[in-house]
C-alpha cells in the first residue's frame, strides 16, 4: 500500500512540475500509459487474493482518477500560458500608421450647396434645375425686366452671337418650374450663374440657390419666417437677420437680407446675404399662374457668400483656383 | 446720390443722430453706401484777407503776404500760385491744429518769418485735390471761424439708389421719404414766379414728340456770369460731389440737386434760328462739353438749331453752344425726355453724367416750369439779367399717365400676411404725395408725377410695408402641404455620385465653364464650341465642350505646387453648338501619380489604366442596363489604352490614358488617366429583384489557358459563358486571377488563369458534370482562339 501512496504523491508532484504540454504528456504516459505505474498496479490485481482485490482495485482507480483530474487541470493551465506567450510574441506597434487610401472630398461650394439643399428639402422643398445657356425670355423678359431697363444693365450679361445668354441668376428656373408644375409649388434650384465681372469680390461664374414657393397663404411675413429659420439653421446659431427694401423687377415687394455678423475684432456688421420678395404678378402670369388665386415668394442666395461666412474663407477667388492645399481643408 | 446731412435738415429735421438717420434711410430702401465728414478734424482756422502780397526775397515760388486776421495783421509766407492781394482765404493761426494732428507753429521760410499758414482744401480735409489756397467769397467775414463759416460740422451721406427710385435723386425726394417716415412736414423752398421783363422766347420746333413730349425754355439776357457763385451754393454742390464752374452752370446743377430737374443752359448767341428737337441722323457728330467727339445715330435724341446739333438730349451739351463766364444772353432748358430714349445713351457715348442718370430713370414731368422759375431767381440773384417769359412746348399724348391704382385692405393683408391700420395706410400714401381716397375697403390712389415705379397694387403694398418697417413685420411659419412626394428609387442623385467618388478618394474641383479656345483645341475638342460674343478675355472665350481641358490645367497647376498624387473629379455642364445648343451634365475623373499614398505597409506603385477602370466599374455597379467597354479612337488618348464606355448600345463616355504628346505640350511629366461619363447615363439604377438563394454547394474549378495576346478577356469570357451555359446557367461566376506574359511563354502569347464557380439552384452538382462543363469550355476556347490548356 505504501507503494500506491508513493505513486500518487510522485504523480501529483510531477504533474505540477511539468513545464509544457509535452512534458505533461510524458508524465501521463509514465503513470497512466499502457505500461504506466498505475496501469501496472491494476494489471497486478489478479495476483492478489480475491478478498483483497476489490478494495485494492477501488483504491487504485481512485488514484488513477486523481492523477487524471490533476493532469487535465495542469494541461489547461499550460495551454493558456502557451497561448498567452504566443500572443505576446505577436504584438505589434499599434502606433504605426494604418493602411490608408487617398482622401477625397467635396469642393466647398458643393459642400455648402448640399447643406442648403438639405435644409430646405427636409421641409418639403423639391430640387429642380435648369439650363445655364438661357434665352432672353426666361432670364429677363418673363421675369419682368423691361427691355433696355437699367436693371438689365446691372446684370453684366454674357451673350452669345445668336442672342442666347449665360443665365445671370437662377431665377429663370422659376419660370420653367411654374410652367411645368401646379401650385402649391415649393422648390429650390441650385446652380451656376454667370456675370461678366471679375475682381476681388466678383468671379465671372458663381453659384446660387433659388427658392420659390407659390400657393395660398404664402405671404411676405412667411418669407421672413422661412429665411429667419434657414439662416439660423445654416449657421447653427441664433443670428439676427434684417430685411430691408430693395428692388428686383421680378418681386414686389422686394427685400435684401442682411445677417448680423460678429467680426473677428468683436464688432458687429450687417452682411448682405440674399435677395428676396413676393413674386411679381407679371411673373406669375408669365409662368401661367393666376395671381388672383395664388401668391408666391422667391429668394436667391449666393452660395460662395454663405461658404465664405461659414468657413471663414477670405478670398472669393480661392474657390476656382482648385489648389489642393485649399480644397483639402474641406475634406471629411 | 450724395448729399449733405445739414442740407437735408433744412428740408426736414427728424432730430436724429447721423447713425439713426442713416439706418432709417437704409431701412426705407435708400441704401446708404458711405458716410464721410464734410471736412477733416481741425481747429484754429479763421477767415482772413490777404492785404498785400510781395515776392519772397530769396525764393521764386514763395510769397510774403500781409494778412488781416480780424483782430490782428500777420505776416504769412505762402507758396500757393493763387495767393494775391484782396483774396479771402482760410488762415491757420499759430496754435491751430490741422487734420492728422498737425500743429501750426511759428516758423521761418528761407529767412522770412511766417506767423501761420494759408490753407488749401486738401489741407483742411475738405477735398482730395486743390490747385492752391481756398478762395472764399468776397463777403466772407474776416476773423470768423472757418468751420462755422463754411458749416463744416456736416456729414456727407452717399445713397445707392435702386433703379426704381429715380425720385430720390434730389433733396426733395430724400426729404419726402424722411418726412414720411417720421410723420413730419417737409419745408420746400419757396419758388416764386419771376415776371418777364421782355417778351423774347426761343422758338422751339418739337419734332420728336414721343421722345421729348415737353420742352421748356427761358431766355435771360444781359447777365454777368463773371460773378462769384455764393459760398453756400458752392459748398452744397461740393458736398454732393459737383465742382463749381461758373454761376449759370452752378445754378442748373443746384436746381437739379434740389428739385431733381436736370437743366442745361445755351449761349443764345450761338443758336442759329430756332431750337429743333429731333432724332439725330446716322453718322451725325457733335463735340461735347468735355471736348469728346460723339458719333451719333438715329437712336439719339438731339437738341439742334437750324444748322447744327447743340446737345445730346438728356446726356450732355455741345461745346459750341455752351455757356462761358463771358456769356451774356442765355437760354435755359428744362425738359422732360422719355426715359427709354435716354436709357443707355450715356454708356454708349462713354460719358457718365448726372443728367443722363436722372433722365434715364425718369424725371418728374410736372417739374419743368418750377425748375425754370427756381433757376431764374437764382441766376438773377447772382448775375442779374433780364428774364423773358417761361416758354413750354408740350405734346400731352407723349407724357406719362398718372396711374390710378386700387388696393383693397384684403389684398394688402393677403400679400403681407398681417394687417396694417387703415389710418396708417392712408397717412403713408398721402405723405408720399399720392392723391388718396379710401372707401372703407379700398384705397384709390393716384401716383404722383415723380414716381415711375407705380403700376399695380403690389407697388403700393411695398410703399406701405417699407414705411411700416420691414423690421416691424412679424415672422410667420409657412403653412404648406404635408403631401409626401415620390422620390424615384432608381434615380441616382448627383450628390450620391459625388459622395461615392469622395469615398473612393477623389477630390472635387470646380472650373469656370468658359475656357480659351486653344485649351480646347489642345485636346481636340474645339469643334462645335460655342463662343461668347462678349467674353471677359481670351482665356474665357468659349464654352467648354468637355471637362478634360479644365481638369488637366488643375493637374498642371497642382503639380507645380508639389501635389504629385492626384485623384480629381468635376461634375458640370458641357456645351456645344451643332444644329442646336446642347448642354449636358458630364462627370470627369482623373488620376495621376501614385496609386496609393506612399506608406510603410504597401509597395508604392504608379496609377495605371486599371486603377481608373476599377473606379469606373464601381460607379457603374448597379446601373440599369448592360454596361460594356468597346474600342474607341480618341486622338487625345493613348491609342492602345483607351475604351468607349457603353450602356446598352449607347456610348456614355470614355476611359483612357491622356495622350503623352498632349501632356508633353502642357509640360505634365507623369501619366494621367481620365474617364468622362455622361451623368444621365450613370444615373438610372436598377431596382433589386429577389432571386432564390441556392442551398446547394458551389464547385470551383481553376483553368489556365495560353492564347494569342490580342484576344481580349471580354472575348474569352463571352466564349466561356456561351459554352458552359448553353444547356443551363450553372456557371455563376467567372473571375480572372492571373494574366501572364514573359519568359515562360512564347512571344505574342499570354496565359490567363481563371476561376470558374458553378452552382445549381435545386441540386448538388456532381464532379463528373462539372468536369464535362469545363472541358466543353476548353474545347470552345480551342476552337475559337486556338487556346491551349496550361498545366
Amino acid at each position: 500500500m505504501t507503494d500506491l501512496k508513493r505513486i500518487l504523491d510522485d504523480g501529483l508532484q510531477q504533474i505540477e512540475a511539468a513545464q509544457s504540454v509535452q512534458q505533461l504528456d510524458d508524465v501521463r504516459v509514465h503513470f497512466l500509459g499502457q505500461k504506466g505505474l498505475v496501469t501496472t498496479q491494476l494489471k497486478q490485481l489478479g495476483q492478489l487474493e480475491p478478498a483483497m482485490r476489490k478494495t485494492a482495485g477501488a483504491e487504485i482507480n481512485q488514484i488513477k482518477q486523481q492523477l487524471f483530474t490533476a493532469i487535465q487541470a495542469q494541461k489547461s493551465t499550460l495551454m493558456q500560458a502557451e497561448l498567452n506567450a504566443k500572443l505576446m510574441a505577436e504584438a505589434v506597434d499599434v502606433t504605426l500608421p494604418g493602411r490608408t487610401q487617398a482622401h477625397g472630398g467635396l469642393h466647398p461650394v458643393s459642400r455648402t450647396m448640399n447643406r442648403i439643399v438639405e435644409l430646405f428639402t427636409q421641409v418639403g422643398f423639391e430640387v429642380v434645375t435648369g439650363p445655364e445657356i438661357e434665352d432672353d425670355f426666361h432670364n429677363f423678359e418673363a421675369l419682368n425686366f423691361p427691355a433696355h431697363h437699367p436693371a438689365r444693365a446691372m446684370h453684366d450679361t454674357f451673350y452669345f452671337p445668336d442672342g442666347h445668354l449665360l443665365r445671370t441668376h437662377t431665377s429663370p428656373v422659376q419660370i420653367r418650374a411654374m410652367k411645368t408644375m401646379e401650385p402649391p409649388i415649393k422648390i429650390i434650384a441650385p446652380g451656376k450663374v454667370y456675370r461678366s465681372d471679375s475682381d476681388q469680390t466678383h468671379t465671372p461664374m458663381f453659384h446660387q440657390v433659388e427658392g420659390l414657393v407659390i400657393g395660398e397663404n404664402v405671404t411676405f411675413a412667411s418669407l421672413k419666417g422661412v429665411l429667419n429659420q434657414f439662416v439660423n439653421a445654416f449657421f447653427e446659431d441664433d443670428l439676427q437677420i434684417r430685411l430691408r427694401p430693395s428692388y428686383f423687377p421680378f418681386t414686389e415687394p422686394s427685400a435684401e437680407v442682411d445677417v448680423e455678423w460678429k467680426k473677428d475684432d468683436g464688432s458687429i456688421d450687417w452682411l448682405e446675404v440674399l435677395g428676396c420678395g413676393m413674386v411679381h404678378p407679371n411673373v406669375l402670369r408669365s409662368g401661367g399662374i393666376d395671381p388672383e388665386k395664388y401668391t408666391g415668394f422667391a429668394f436667391g442666395l449666393g452660395v460662395e457668400r454663405f461658404a465664405m461666412l461659414r468657413y471663414g474663407v477670405q478670398d472669393l477667388r480661392n474657390f476656382f483656383e482648385n489648389d489642393m492645399a485649399f480644397l483639402r481643408q474641406f475634406q471629411g | 446720390m450724395k448729399f449733405s446731412e445739414n442740407w437735408l435738415k433744412e428740408w426736414v429735421d427728424p432730430q436724429l443722430g447721423t447713425d439713426q438717420l442713416v439706418a432709417q434711410l437704409t431701412m426705407l430702401g435708400l441704401e446708404v453706401d458711405d458716410v464721410e465728414s464734410a471736412a477733416g478734424e481741425f481747429s484754429g482756422v479763421v477767415v482772413a484777407e490777404i492785404v498785400a502780397c510781395e515776392k519772397h526775397p530769396d525764393a521764386d515760388k514763395l510769397k510774403v503776404c500781409e494778412v488781416n486776421a480780424g483782430d490782428e495783421t500777420l505776416q504769412i509766407v505762402c507758396g500757393a500760385p493763387n495767393a494775391r492781394a484782396g483774396l479771402k482765404t482760410a488762415l491757420s493761426k499759430i496754435g491751430a491744429v490741422l487734420p492728422g494732428n498737425f500743429k501750426i507753429k511759428k516758423s521761418k521760410l528761407r529767412g522770412v518769418e511766417s506767423q501761420g499758414m494759408l490753407c488749401s482744401e486738401v489741407e483742411l480735409g475738405i477735398s482730395e485735390e486743390s490747385d492752391g489756397i481756398i478762395e472764399l467769397p468776397a463777403d466772407a467775414p474776416v476773423g470768423s471761424d472757418v468751420r462755422e463759416y463754411l458749416d463744416l460740422e456736416d456729414q456727407l451721406i452717399d445713397v445707392d439708389l435702386t433703379p426704381n427710385r429715380a425720385d430720390c435723386f434730389c433733396m426733395r425726394g430724400v426729404a419726402r421719404e424722411v418726412a414720411t417716415m417720421n410723420d413730419l412736414v417737409m419745408m420746400e423752398p419757396n419758388v416764386e414766379t419771376i415776371p418777364a421783363t421782355h417778351d423774347e422766347v426761343m422758338t422751339v420746333n418739337l419734332q420728336a414728340t414721343a421722345q421729348c413730349p415737353k420742352y421748356g425754355s427761358r431766355v435771360i439776357k444781359g447777365i454777368n456770369n463773371t460773378q462769384d457763385t455764393p459760398g453756400w451754393m458752392k459748398e452744397k454742390l461740393r458736398r454732393s460731389g459737383i465742382r463749381s464752374i461758373h454761376p449759370v452752370v452752378d445754378v442748373t446743377n443746384y436746381v437739379m440737386l434740389e428739385l431733381g430737374q436736370p437743366m442745361h443752359a445755351f449761349d443764345q448767341q450761338q443758336i442759329h434760328g430756332q431750337i429743333v428737337v429731333r432724332m439725330a441722323n446716322d453718322e451725325e457728330k457733335i463735340t461735347l462739353l468735355d471736348e469728346s467727339e460723339a458719333n451719333l445715330n438715329a437712336e439719339f435724341l438731339l437738341i439742334a438749331d437750324e444748322q447744327q446739333a447743340l446737345a445730346v438730349a438728356g446726356v450732355m451739351g455741345g461745346l459750341n453752344s455752351g455757356v462761358t463766364a463771358q456769356t451774356q444772353d442765355i437760354v435755359l432748358e428744362s425738359a422732360y425726355f422719355d426715359p427709354a430714349t435716354i436709357m443707355g445713351k450715356s454708356r454708349k457715348l462713354g460719358v457718365h453724367t448726372e443728367s443722363g442718370l436722372r433722365f434715364e430713370r425718369g424725371v418728374d414731368w410736372q417739374l419743368q416750369e418750377v425748375a425754370l422759375e427756381r433757376a431764374t431767381a437764382l441766376i438773377l440773384e447772382i448775375c442779374g439779367g433780364e428774364p423773358g417769359p417761361v416758354h413750354v412746348v408740350t405734346e400731352p399724348t407723349g407724357l406719362p399717365v398718372q396711374q390710378v391704382i386700387n388696393l383693397s385692405r384684403a389684398q394688402l393683408q393677403r400679400v403681407l400676411g398681417f394687417a396694417v391700420a387703415d389710418e396708417q395706410v392712408t397717412r403713408i400714401f398721402t405723405a408720399l404725395g399720392f392723391v388718396t381716397e379710401f372707401d372703407g375697403e379700398t384705397w384709390t390712389v393716384t401716383s404722383p408725377s415723380w414716381r415711375f415705379d407705380m403700376a399695380i397694387s403690389e407697388d403700393l403694398i411695398e410703399e406701405v410695408v417699407r414705411v411700416v418697417g420691414y423690421d416691424a413685420m412679424p415672422s410667420h411659419r409657412l403653412h404648406s402641404s404635408d403631401a409626401i412626394r415620390v422620390i424615384p428609387e432608381a434615380l441616382r442623385k448627383d450628390h450620391a455620385i459625388k459622395s461615392q467618388l469622395c469615398d473612393l478618394g477623389f477630390q472635387e474641383v470646380i472650373n469656370y465653364a468658359f475656357v480659351a479656345e486653344k485649351q480646347l483645341a489642345a485636346v481636340g475638342m474645339a469643334e462645335h464650341a460655342f463662343a461668347l460674343a462678349n467674353p471677359l478675355n481670351h482665356d474665357m472665350a468659349v464654352m467648354r465642350t468637355g471637362l478634360l481641358a479644365g481638369v488637366l490645367s488643375n493637374i498642371k497647376s497642382n503639380l507645380a505646387r508639389q501635389h504629385h498624387d492626384l485623384s480629381l473629379f468635376e461634375m458640370g455642364k458641357v456645351f456645344s453648338l451643332n444644329q442646336q445648343i446642347e448642354q449636358t451634365d458630364q462627370l470627369l475623373l482623373a488620376k495621376t501619380g501614385l496609386a496609393h499614398p506612399e506608406q510603410w505597409s504597401c509597395d508604392s506603385r504608379k496609377v495605371d489604366f486599371f486603377d481608373l477602370k476599377g473606379v469606373v466599374t464601381e460607379l457603374l455597379t448597379g446601373i440599369s442596363g448592360e454596361v460594356s467597354l468597346s474600342e474607341s479612337g480618341h486622338e487625345f488618348l493613348h491609342p492602345g489604352r483607351q475604351a468607349a464606355v457603353r450602356l446598352n448600345d449607347d456610348v456614355i463616355g470614355y476611359l483612357g490614358q491622356v495622350h503623352p504628346s498632349i501632356l508633353q505640350k502642357m509640360k505634365i511629366k507623369q501619366e494621367v488617366y481620365v474617364a468622362e461619363l455622361n451623368v444621365a447615363g450613370i444615373s438610372q439604377l436598377g431596382i433589386p429583384h429577389w432571386q432564390e438563394v441556392s442551398k446547394f454547394p458551389k464547385v470551383r474549378r481553376d483553368l489556365s489557358i495560353k492564347l494569342r495576346q490580342d484576344i481580349s478577356w471580354q472575348q474569352v469570357k463571352a466564349v466561356v459563358y456561351q459554352s458552359v451555359n448553353e444547356g443551363g446557367d450553372s456557371l455563376i461566376d467567372l473571375s480572372l486571377f492571373d494574366v501572364y506574359t514573359g519568359e515562360h511563354i512564347e512571344k505574342g502569347y499570354k496565359s490567363l488563369a481563371m476561376a470558374m464557380i458553378f452552382q445549381e439552384k435545386n441540386r448538388t452538382l456532381e464532379d463528373k458534370e462539372v468536369d464535362k462543363l469545363v472541358s466543353k469550355a476548353v474545347s470552345f476556347l480551342a476552337e475559337q482562339f486556338n487556346a491551349e490548356v496550361r498545366t
